[in-house]
């Protein structure tokens, strides 16, 4: 039982904090948010691909790949 | 390979890493200080520490939001424009990452939302546990951040595999607590406490000029202007630790970060110089156009070895060889390091061939080939002995801007100590000028320690087994340079944002209240 109690009081801690945000605290959140949404949204989604994933199917064919790339020393 | 891909992929990287990093030291430094702030709150009871500590931490508070998941930017990069090393070191550069991400998601998230909603829901106690966690929770992340790091300058703990072409973890313990490692996280952290107390001091600085919060910047100041003793201390103390590693594992480095180019016993440290511009390791000019070295005979041998008879290595040596290393061993010139890396990359083509023929006795041998000659697998890619010098210039200058600087820290948090001690600070305005003057110059020390560790490393990515070159990806130059001045664009603009908050905010002061 005490242990609901305790997180009932972190739940209403965030609830209250977030209620009751500063006129900075409120800018710093827009902040946040807006830089995720272009990490995420914009650069993850579109700017920054898996180059492994667009050259090779599987893990073989990604070994393959990279143990070519890595040895080319020798060519 | 496209050099300016390479140059362009190195700018990008340096860019978001020294971005981040404008963060990451005040919220370790900072954190500590205001953790002592309302340690010293709950034991005194005073509610002017309370005060005092709210402030600090709205500081703490805009410079972790606005840095906050910056650093996930590298991430990225690693997947799109690093790919090849991201490859070949997957599973030991993801497990440090991983435990990074998990911890500061579970420990910073829960207890910094304590730490700023929870001041009249909690307990006192609870929430100086709370504070402390948080700052803690920090401080484990950059370690496990840290950890990867160093194993890239030195790698350990782990076996090449042929059949996937990985490196796999073997000990995850000499991972992470590799002496590298160790000491890089040690010096880093410590450092990351002058930082946080430069800031603290220099800010009360300028509330002295101001003439105003008079009583607030004493108290600050008397716990910032200690923990910039001891962190200023630990962190010459960590340096020369640095110093002796990279001595014994990267001795290129250390001898661009000397200018040092023929080498010796009674090797001196160079305290101040200027290099000459156009210095080739193979022509005979002076590697100097002005130097003064440290009044004591054979400091950088002792410095790097702790002896002063001990031999420390210059450039030309590093590439001719045939001198003795300390494990008593005779160094391999680079030609021969060179025929063994074309040795180690000949046997892993000729292991897979193999491998796809079911050719066992081939892959036997070519597997017993390869980890033989696996420690200098890098050097199969290097075509001439020059490109196996790092840039001597920005890595001699960052190394003795930092040296000098941390000296100059050590005096500065003595003497702010002493006159604050002595009640004297609010009237001497030349030393809350430098107050102020020191938070850039904290920044300066801070950042080029990153430079001479990651520039002093080049050209390698995983030292002495896979340069930069060919760590990576094979993608259009263009998409390397748009996506950099999109993050110059972002960071610029998080930035501003960053200055225009934390000026507002130092300008309303402690006694501002904005509920």
């Amino acid at each position: 039982m005490k242990k609901a109690v305790g997180l009932r009081n972190f739940f209403k801690m965030y609830y209250d904090g977030f209620r009751n945000l500063s006129k900075t605290s409120k800018t710093l959140w827009i902040i946040i948010l807006i830089k995720l949404f272009i990490m995420f949204a914009v650069m993850r989604a579109f700017l920054f691909p898996n180059f492994l994933n667009s050259v090779a199917d599987n893990d073989k064919d990604k070994a393959d790949y990279v143990s070519t790339q890595i040895t080319k020393g020798v060519e | 390979m496209d050099l300016s891909l390479i140059d362009w992929s190195r700018a990008q990287f340096a860019l978001t890493a020294m971005f981040h990093w404008l963060f990451v030291p005040l919220t370790l430094g900072l954190g500590l200080i205001m953790a002592i702030y309302e340690t010293i709150y709950v034991r005194t009871g005073d509610e002017k520490w309370k005060k005092l500590t709210k402030f600090w931490m709205k500081l703490f508070g805009v410079n972790f939001a606005i840095g906050v998941a910056t650093g996930i930017i590298l991430e990225f990069e690693f997947g799109t424009n690093w790919s090849n090393y991201s490859y070949f070191v997957g599973d030991i550069f993801g497990a440090p990452l991983a435990i990074e991400g998990i911890l500061a998601f579970f420990l910073e998230a829960t207890f910094i939302g304590v730490m700023y909603f929870g001041w009249e829901k909690f307990g006192k106690r609870f929430h100086l546990a709370s504070t402390w966690l948080a700052v803690i929770g920090a401080t484990l992340s950059a370690w496990w951040i840290l950890v990867a790091n160093a194993w890239m300058q030195y790698p350990a703990g782990m076996d090449f595999n042929p059949d996937t072409a990985r490196n796999e973890l073997t000990d995850f313990m000499a991972v992470a607590f590799s002496p590298v490692a160790i000491n890089k996280i040690f010096h880093t952290v410590t450092s990351s406490w002058v930082l946080g107390a430069a800031f603290v001091v220099g800010i009360c600085g300028w509330y002295l000029l101001k003439r105003r919060e008079l009583e607030f910047s004493r108290r600050s100041i008397k716990v910032a202007a200690i923990v910039g003793i001891v962190g200023v201390l630990l962190a010459a103390h960590t340096g020369h630790g640095s110093a002796q590693k990279v001595a014994k594992h990267q001795p290129m480095k250390l001898a661009a970060m000397e200018g040092l180019y023929r080498g010796g016993s009674q090797a001196d440290l160079v305290a101040i110089g200027v290099l000459r511009p156009d210095k080739q390791y193979d022509d005979e000019k002076d590697p100097f156009l002005f130097k003064i070295d440290v009044p004591l005979k054979g400091f950088l041998s002792w410095v790097s070895f702790g002896s002063a008879d001990a031999f420390v290595p210059g450039i030309n040596d590093i590439i001719e060889g045939g001198y003795p290393m300390h494990d008593g061993s005779t160094a391999l010139s680079f030609d021969e390091r060179v025929e063994r890396g074309k040795t180690a990359q000949q046997a892993l083509r000729d292991y897979r061939k193999a491998m796809k023929e079911n050719d066992e006795a081939s892959k036997i041998a070519n597997k017993t080939l390869l980890d033989e000659n696996m420690n200098h697998f890098g050097y199969g890619f290097l075509k001439d002995a020059k490109e196996s010098i790092p840039p001597v210039g920005i890595t001699f200058y960052s190394f003795h801007i930092m040296v000098l600087l941390g000296m100059y820290f050590i005096a500065f948090f003595v003497i702010i100590w002493f006159f604050n001690h002595k009640d004297m600070l609010s009237k001497m305005r030349w030393i809350q000028f430098i107050a102020v003057v020191s938070i850039p110059l904290a920044y300066i020390t801070s950042e080029a320690g990153w430079v001479i560790a990651e520039v002093g490393r080049q050209p390698w990515t995983i030292q002495d087994v896979l340069p930069a070159s060919y760590s990576v990806s094979n993608i259009p130059t263009a998409s390397v340079k748009t996506t950099f001045f999109v993050f110059l664009a972002v960071f610029t603009a998080l930035f501003i944002a960053e200055i225009k908050i934390m000026l507002r905010a130092i300008k309303n002061g402690p006694s501002y209240d904005e509920n």
